[in-house]
C-alpha cells in the first residue's frame, strides 16, 4: 500500500466513524431525550452499554446525540472560521496599507486570552447555540488567517503570477486561476484541524455555564451534570461522554493530518 | 522601435543605472552583456514592464507602452519552471496565452506528447521551448531572452537560438539577449552588442 | 576509488489519485573513478547531474529507488555508511543558502572541523580569505569568495573525493579560474574529484576524463584530450554532436 492510499484509508475510517455518530444521532433522538424512571443510574451493562443517569435516559443515546450537535456546532464555527481567515488574508493582498489594518486585527485577536475571549463573546451574544457558534468563529481565525497571509503573499509574488499578468490576465483570473486554487488545500487542512478545536471549545463553554442551554443534550451539559454524580462513584456519566468526545476530535485530527500529508511537496509522491 | 530613454533603474534603497538609453530595432537581436551583479536582469524586467523604473521613459515606436492586455515585451527566464504553475499541465500553461498559431508549435517543435505533462517532468531545453512558444502566442513586438540558454546543453541552445533567429527574421520581432557568453552572442547578434559595466557609485 | 556500476535511479509519482509508477531519471551510469583524477559530468538541466551527485552523498529523497552497485574503496555504498558523508566523500555546495546565514566564516570552518574530527582548522589564508573575511558572515561574502570557502568547507575532512555541483555557475572567468585550479590541485594532492557542470569549455583544462549526460542516459565518456578541432577524436556521437553545437565552433543543430 503506497502512501497515499494509507493516508486516504486512515481520513475515510475516520470520516465514517463520524458520518456514523451524525447519522445514528437521528435515529436516537428519542431514545436520548426520554426518560425511564425504572432505570435510574444503571451502571453500564448489556441493555444499557453506557449506564443511565439520574433520570434513566440512556447515556450511549444521549453522547451519540450530544456529538452530533458538537459537530453541526463545530462545522458551522470551523467553516465560518475558516472563511474569515481567507476574508482577512485577502484584504492583506489588497495592498500595503490594507495589510497593515489586517495585520493589526489579526494581532490584536491573538493578543487576548484565548479563553476570555470565548466567555465574553458568548456571554455577551446571549448563549445558545448560535453565540457559541460565532464565539468560536471569531476567536479562532487569526492563526490560520496568518498562514494563508504568508501563502498568498508568496504566491502573489510567484514568476507564474508574475507572467501571467505579462500576458494580459486580470486581476481577477490571477485570483480565481492561481491564487485560490493555491491557498485551497491550506484552507481544507485548516478547516479540518480547526474542527477539533472548534467542538472541544464548544464543549468547554457549555461545561462552564456560558455556552449551549442546560436543556440541550450536549456533550459539554452532560459533563457539567455528571460532576455532581461523580462524587456518588456514577463514572459512566463523565467518562463515557468525555470518551467519545476524545475519539471525534481523534479522528478529525487523523483527517487533517492525513490531509496534510497528501499536499505536503515533501511527502506527497511517496 | 523600443526605446529606453534615460531611465534610471533602482533595486531597494539603490539606483542601479542612472541616464541609460537603449534602442531596439524590430527583426533584430541585439547583444546585452556585463558582469553578474551589474543589473542585465533588472533592465530586462524594466523593459518588459515587470518592474519599476524611478525616472525616464520606456516607449514603443515613440508612444508609452498601454497598461492594458498582453504586453507587447514579452520576458523570457533564465529557469521556465518558476514561470508556470505548478499544478497545470503544459496543454493548460500554453493555453493561458491563447492558441497557439500552427506554425509557432512547428517552429518550436513542440511534441503533442508534452502537452498532458506537469511542467516539471520536461527537460531544460524542452521547458524553455514551451515557455517561448507561450510568450510568442500574444503576438508580442519584442521578447527579452534572458540567459535562456545558459543552463542547457549546447544542442538545445544551438536549436533554441536557431528557430528564435529565423522568428526574428521572419515575423520582425526584436529580441535582446542577455548573456555572459561572448561567443554565443556573436553567433546571434544582428545589431551590436551593449555592454553594461560597473555600478555606478 | 569509487566504482559505480549500471546505477539506475527511478523516483514513485502517482499517475492517478492512486495508482504509483516509476519514472526512470537516470540509467546506465557506470564509471571508475581513481586517486589524481578528476572527472567532469556534463550535461544540461534536466539531465541527472545532481541526481547522480545525491546518489554518491547518500541524499535521495525517500521516494527515490536506486539500482546497480555503487562501491568506495572497495565497500558497497547500499545501503550508505554515514561514515562516508562528509569525511570521506565530501559535497562542495553551489550556494552560500547552504551556509548558516548567522554565524560568522571562521566559526562554521571550526565547527566543520570539530565534526569530522579533523586534526587541525584549515587555514584560509592560502585561499586567499584572510582573517577579515572570517569575520563576514556568509550574505556578506562575494560571489568569488563564497565559492572559495564553500571549497575550503568542503575540504575540512580532507576527504577522499569531492563532489562539486555546478562550483563555476555565475562565476567571472577570473574566479571560475581560479576556482577550476583549487579543485585540480585536490586532485593533484591524491584526491578525486567530480566536477559537475553545464558549461564544457572551462572545465575541459582541468578535466582528464568527461562523462555526457542527457535526460538520465549516459551518452559518452570521453578523454578531455579528445576534445579539440572539429572532435573527430571523439568516440560517441553524442560528444560529437553536442561539441559541434557549442557557438565555439559550428553551432550546428544536426543531432
Amino acid at each position: 500500500m503506497n502512501g497515499r492510499q494509507s493516508a486516504l484509508l486512515t481520513a475515510g475510517l475516520a470520516a465514517t466513524l463520524i458520518a456514523g455518530v451524525a447519522l445514528s444521532a437521528r435515529l436516537l433522538v428519542e431514545a436520548g431525550t426520554s426518560a425511564d424512571f425504572t432505570a435510574r443510574n444503571l451502571a453500564p451493562a448489556l441493555s444499557h452499554p453506557f449506564g443511565t443517569d439520574q433520570m434513566g435516559r440512556d447515556m450511549l443515546a444521549r453522547s451519540v446525540t450530544g456529538l452530533a450537535l458538537s459537530l453541526r456546532v463545530g462545522l458551522m464555527a470551523a467553516g465560518l472560521s475558516v472563511l474569515l481567515a481567507t476574508f482577512m488574508a485577502m484584504v492583506s493582498g489588497l495592498g500595503r496599507q490594507a495589510d497593515r489594518v489586517a495585520g493589526f486585527v489579526t494581532d490584536a485577536m491573538l493578543a487576548m486570552p484565548h479563553l476570555m475571549l470565548l466567555i465574553l463573546l458568548s456571554f455577551s451574544l446571549g448563549g445558545g447555540t448560535t453565540a457559541v457558534i460565532i464565539a468560536v468563529a471569531i476567536s479562532h481565525w487569526p492563526r490560520l488567517s496568518r498562514l494563508l497571509r504568508a501563502e498568498l503573499l508568496q504566491v502573489s509574488v510567484a514568476p507564474y503570477v508574475e507572467t501571467s499578468r505579462a500576458l494580459g490576465r486580470s486581476r481577477l483570473f490571477i485570483l480565481r486561476r492561481h491564487i485560490l486554487p493555491h491557498l485551497a488545500p491550506q484552507m481544507l487542512v485548516g478547516f479540518l484541524l480547526m474542527f477539533p478545536h472548534a467542538i472541544l471549545h464548544e464543549a468547554g463553554l457549555t461545561f462552564l455555564g456560558f455556552g449551549l442551554e442546560p436543556s440541550r443534550p450536549a456533550i459539554g451539559v452532560m459533563l457539567s451534570d455528571a460532576m455532581r454524580h461523580i462524587s456518588a462513584g456514577r463514572w459512566w456519566l463523565a467518562f463515557f461522554p468525555g470518551a467519545m468526545l476524545l475519539c471525534m476530535v481523534l479522528a478529525f485530527e487523523a483527517m487533517g493530518s492525513a490531509a496534510r500529508r497528501l499536499i505536503s511537496p515533501r511527502e506527497a509522491q511517496c | 522601435m523600443l526605446e529606453a530613454r534615460s531611465v534610471t533603474i533602482g533595486v531597494a534603497r539603490r539606483d542601479l543605472f542612472r541616464d541609460l538609453s537603449l534602442r531596439l530595432a524590430p527583426g533584430k537581436i541585439m547583444g546585452l552583456c556585463g558582469p553578474s551583479g551589474s543589473g542585465k536582469t533588472t533592465l530586462g524586467r524594466v523593459l518588459a514592464g515587470l518592474h519599476p523604473h524611478r525616472a525616464g521613459q520606456i516607449l514603443l515606436d515613440g508612444l508609452p507602452i498601454p497598461r492594458k492586455g498582453a504586453h507587447p515585451v514579452q520576458y523570457l527566464a533564465q529557469a521556465p519552471l518558476a514561470t508556470m504553475n505548478p499544478r497545470w499541465r503544459v496543454a493548460r500553461v500554453l493555453a493561458e496565452a491563447g492558441c497557439p498559431e500552427p506554425d509557432l508549435v512547428a517552429a518550436m517543435s513542440i511534441d503533442p506528447d508534452w502537452l498532458e505533462r506537469f511542467p516539471h517532468e520536461l527537460s531544460g531545453g524542452q521547458l524553455q521551448r514551451v515557455s517561448i512558444l507561450r510568450a510568442l502566442t500574444v503576438r508580442p513586438r519584442y521578447l527579452i531572452a534572458d540567459e535562456i540558454t545558459a543552463p542547457l546543453d549546447p544542442i538545445s541552445q544551438a536549436r533554441i537560438w536557431k528557430a528564435l533567429t529565423d522568428l526574428a527574421a521572419s515575423h520582425g520581432i526584436g529580441i535582446l539577449a542577455i548573456s555572459h557568453d561572448a561567443a554565443l552572442l556573436g553567433r546571434i547578434v544582428t545589431s551590436g552588442i551593449e555592454a553594461i559595466g560597473a555600478r555606478p557609485a | 576509488m569509487l566504482n559505480v556500476e549500471n546505477l539506475g535511479i527511478g523516483f514513485s509519482r502517482y499517475t492517478g489519485l492512486l495508482r504509483q509508477e516509476e519514472m526512470t531519471r537516470l540509467s546506465g551510469v557506470s564509471f571508475d573513478l581513481c586517486e589524481g583524477e578528476v572527472l567532469a559530468v556534463i550535461g544540461g538541466s534536466g539531465a541527472g547531474k545532481s541526481l547522480l551527485a545525491h546518489a554518491l552523498l547518500g541524499l535521495l529523497p525517500p521516494n527515490a529507488t536506486l539500482r546497480g552497485t555503487m562501491s568506495f574503496r572497495g565497500r558497497s555504498m547500499t545501503p550508505y555508511p554515514a561514515s562516508l558523508r562528509g569525511r570521506r566523500i565530501a559535497l562542495m555546495a553551489q550556494q552560500v543558502s547552504h551556509l548558516d546565514p548567522l554565524a560568522r566564516l571562521g566559526a562554521q570552518t571550526r565547527w566543520a572541523a570539530r565534526r569530522t574530527g579533523a586534526a587541525k582548522v584549515p587555514d584560509l589564508q592560502t585561499l586567499g580569505l584572510g582573517p577579515e573575511t572570517c569575520r563576514l558572515y556568509p550574505g556578506q561574502l562575494s560571489g568569488g569568495m563564497a565559492r572559495r570557502a564553500l571549497f575550503a568547507l568542503a575540504g575540512v575532512g580532507q576527504p577522499d573525493l569531492l563532489i562539486a555541483d555546478e562550483p563555476t555557475a555565475g562565476l567571472d572567468p577570473e574566479n571560475r579560474d581560479r576556482l577550476l585550479a583549487l579543485l585540480q590541485a585536490h586532485a593533484h594532492r591524491g584526491g578525486a574529484v567530480i566536477l559537475i557542470t553545464h558549461d564544457l569549455m572551462p572545465a575541459l583544462p582541468v578535466a582528464d576524463r568527461v562523462m555526457i549526460l542527457d535526460e538520465g542516459h549516459m551518452c559518452g565518456f570521453e578523454s578531455s584530450r579528445d576534445f579539440k578541432g572539429d572532435g573527430m577524436a571523439l568516440t560517441s556521437p553524442y560528444a560529437h554532436a553536442l561539441w559541434r553545437a557549442l557557438p565555439e565552433n559550428a553551432f550546428l543543430t544536426d543531432a
